[in-house]
């Protein structure tokens, strides 16, 4: 019982995430390389990345805090994060990405 | 079987390829690793491009396929590419989130096979035994022509297999060796574990090209089938009817190919079309004095024409028709040449364009070039240019001395085609003996005529010197001839001096000197604005000759010529 309700939940947390435009068609990719031998795939992709990612965003921070602001890293580091979570299918954060990276370019440093 | 064999190759390609992904990201890493193996591929994952490439180092032959991103922090992955690309040859995938097309088209240019986008999907990666399957090819295809037919059929062999799925080892499909075009990979490895040089090229010998000539006409090859070549040439169709499987088996060479002999039947159509022309030209060029008594000998013989005797006057003309001469001389050379002589006409390089005008030989060369092909064209070269010694005249006979006998500036008419050059071309069917040396004697012989190949004359195109590998291009010395003639001085522009800059290498395997027009100006073939004088079709013969060039020796010819 409990089991199935768990089931409902995860299943409509992640839709709602497909909804919201979190997460994308790559990460269904991610769970249809996830078999029966591997049947924690997707969770260890997950979370590889977010320790991958945790470093990243330390870094950025970091440089955030430099001033002048060093666009030219910090367009680096915004490619790498882009390229991780593009590979788990975070959209929303690629997105986010591609627009932090767009205002490195222009130099804007309050985007 | 062969090699091939130890290392885990893939038995059933596609499944089985051996993958080696280089990424910072290990996030990726990890994905990719997994799709991968999804697709039956062996994989091997990497974090840093020096890691990777150690890794090839130590295990050569020891994956198929490489995919890289383009952004990692050690190395740039372009760099990593064509690493890879330079010492291992293996077919490279870049990868990235940016799919800009300034990034992929750097990405092909430093070679990569493919570019694929980041999120990369299961299907994307499913294909990429393509460019293994690819590669794999066109190194059978070339193993062929050094190991012939054999090694060909061999490779065949692996085709079937990953057709079939998983199968066996390649050990066991190369036994089978079933004949099919499809070469597996499995047996290209082997062939390529056996032949070193993943680009055997064949050399267009003398004696070799005297056998296809006769072979030739055996079938019934015919110049009046003229008609044929210029459509041939157009659109490279017709050279099946004269059916290069059927030279091929007359010539009975071991080692041929079908592909070779089709293209040099190719060549030789060509350059039989241009000694038509030439033929027609007939116009006493002046400049191109042939050195024809020293062709004339050969014209007898083939390769006589060495005697490529760029009348002292048309030595110092600038026009130097090296490729007429050597024209001549590959003529010529059949005779005097057993080996491979190519016509090294040292182009004088040194003088820029020269427009060598090898008036004289070429009279010559028609003549001998015809001889060799059996086809008596020559005897009215003397007068015209006529055509360029049949591109068929790849008699590699090093026109060495192209140059300086060219220089055939020849002020004196051609007519007369005994070229008093002093350049005589070298005994050039003496020396072909030697081709290199020769060339570069003559060539040392031609420096002592002032044979400026006039860089006046220079107008005639440097594409003697293509011309001259070219043996398609005869085509092209016709024309170049043509205008060398104009251009050529008839003051007989000392040649430039040949130098040895003239070397002309002409390597272009078969064809040397085909230019066979005696305007064919020996153009410094290092001189690519010379080159790019060169009518289209020399370019063309520039390739295939290319293919049958001799590196080593044509180095030269190379450079000038591909630029």
């Amino acid at each position: 019982m409990e089991r199935n309700q768990l089931r409902r939940q995860v299943a409509l947390t992640r839709q709602s995430l497909f909804d919201q435009g979190f997460l994308d068609e790559q990460f269904i990719q991610l769970e249809e390389l996830q078999d029966d031998a591997n049947p924690n795939f997707v969770e260890e992709v997950v979370s590889l990345h977010y320790r991958d990612s945790a470093r990243l965003i330390s870094n950025i921070e970091k440089a955030l805090e430099k001033n002048p602001l060093d666009f030219n890293k910090l367009d680096g580091y915004m490619h790498q994060f882009k390229g991780s979570s593009s590979s788990i299918g975070a959209k929303k954060v690629k997105a986010e990405c591609t627009l932090f990276r767009e205002y490195c370019k222009a130099g804007n440093g309050e985007g | 079987m062969e090699n091939g064999f130890s290392s885990p190759r893939n038995d059933s390609f596609p499944a089985g390829l051996r993958v080696l992904v280089v990424d910072d990201d290990p996030t990726w890493l990890k994905i990719l690793e997994k799709m991968l193996k999804r697709c039956s591929y062996e994989v091997t994952t990497c974090g840093l491009a020096r890691d990777a490439l150690n890794l090839l180092r130590e295990r050569k032959g020891g994956y198929d396929i490489v995919i890289s991103d383009v952004f990692m922090p050690d190395m740039d992955g372009f760099k990593l590419l064509e690493h890879v690309g330079l010492e291992m040859d293996l077919p490279v995938i870049m990868m990235s989130v940016d799919g800009e097309t300034s990034r992929v088209m750097k990405g092909v240019q430093h070679g990569a096979c493919d570019y694929l986008l980041k999120p990369i999907r299961m299907k994307e990666l499913r294909n990429i035994w393509q460019h293994v399957f690819r590669k794999k090819i066109h190194e059978v295809r070339d193993i062929e022509i050094l190991e012939g037919i054999e090694s060909f059929q061999m490779t065949r062999n692996g085709s079937d297999q990953y057709e079939d799925g998983h199968f066996l080892c390649g050990e066991d499909l190369t036994l089978i060796k079933k004949r099919k075009d499809i070469e597996s990979k499995h047996d290209e490895k082997d062939n390529g574990d056996n032949t070193s040089a993943k680009k055997a090229r064949v050399v267009w010998s003398v004696e070799l090209h005297q056998k296809f000539v006769k072979a030739v006409n055996q079938i019934g090859f015919d110049t009046t089938s003229l008609s044929c070549f210029y459509r041939a040439m157009t659109s490279n169709v017709c050279l099946a009817e004269v059916g290069p499987k059927k030279i091929l088996d007359l010539m009975n060479v071991p080692r041929l190919t079908r592909e070779n002999v089709a293209s040099h039947l190719q060549k030789y159509r060509l350059y039989l079309s241009r000694l038509q022309k030439g033929n027609d030209f007939n116009n006493p060029v002046g400049m191109i004095k042939q050195s024809d008594s020293p062709l004339s000998d050969s014209a007898g013989s083939f390769g006589s024409q060495n005697s490529i005797n760029l009348q002292p006057t048309d030595v110092s003309n600038g026009c130097y028709g090296f490729s007429v001469s050597s024209l001549v001389l590959h003529n010529v050379d059949p005779r005097s040449h057993d080996g491979d002589r190519k016509i090294l006409v040292t182009t004088p390089v040194a003088e820029p364009k020269r427009g060598l005008t090898v008036d004289a030989p070429n009279p010559r060369k028609p003549r001998i070039s015809q001889m060799e092909f059996g086809h008596p064209l020559a005897p009215h070269f003397n007068d015209g240019f006529s055509h360029l010694p049949m591109p068929g005249q790849k008699q590699l006979t090093r026109a060495d001395y192209p140059q300086p006998a060219r220089a055939i500036s020849s002020a004196p008419s051609l007519t007369e085609r005994e070229i008093g050059c002093p350049v005589k071309i070298k005994p050039s069917r003496n020396d072909y003996g030697s081709n290199a040396s020769h060339v570069n004697s003559t060539a040392n012989a031609v420096d002592s005529i002032p044979l400026q190949t006039k860089t006046n004359s220079t107008n005639h195109h440097v594409s003697s010197t293509s011309s001259m590998e070219n043996q398609g291009l005869n085509m092209n010395c016709l024309t170049d001839v043509e205008s060398s003639r104009k251009n050529i001085n008839l003051g007989m522009p000392p040649f430039a001096p040949l130098d040895e800059d003239l070397q002309v290498r002409f390597v272009p395997g078969d064809y040397y000197m085909n230019l066979g027009l005696q305007n064919i100006e020996v153009p410094e073939y290092f001189d690519p604005s010379l080159l790019t004088d060169v009518p289209i079709h020399l370019n063309d013969g520039l390739r295939f000759d290319y293919e049958f060039y001799d590196p080593t020796e044509y180095s030269l010819i190379d450079q000038s010529l591909f630029i």
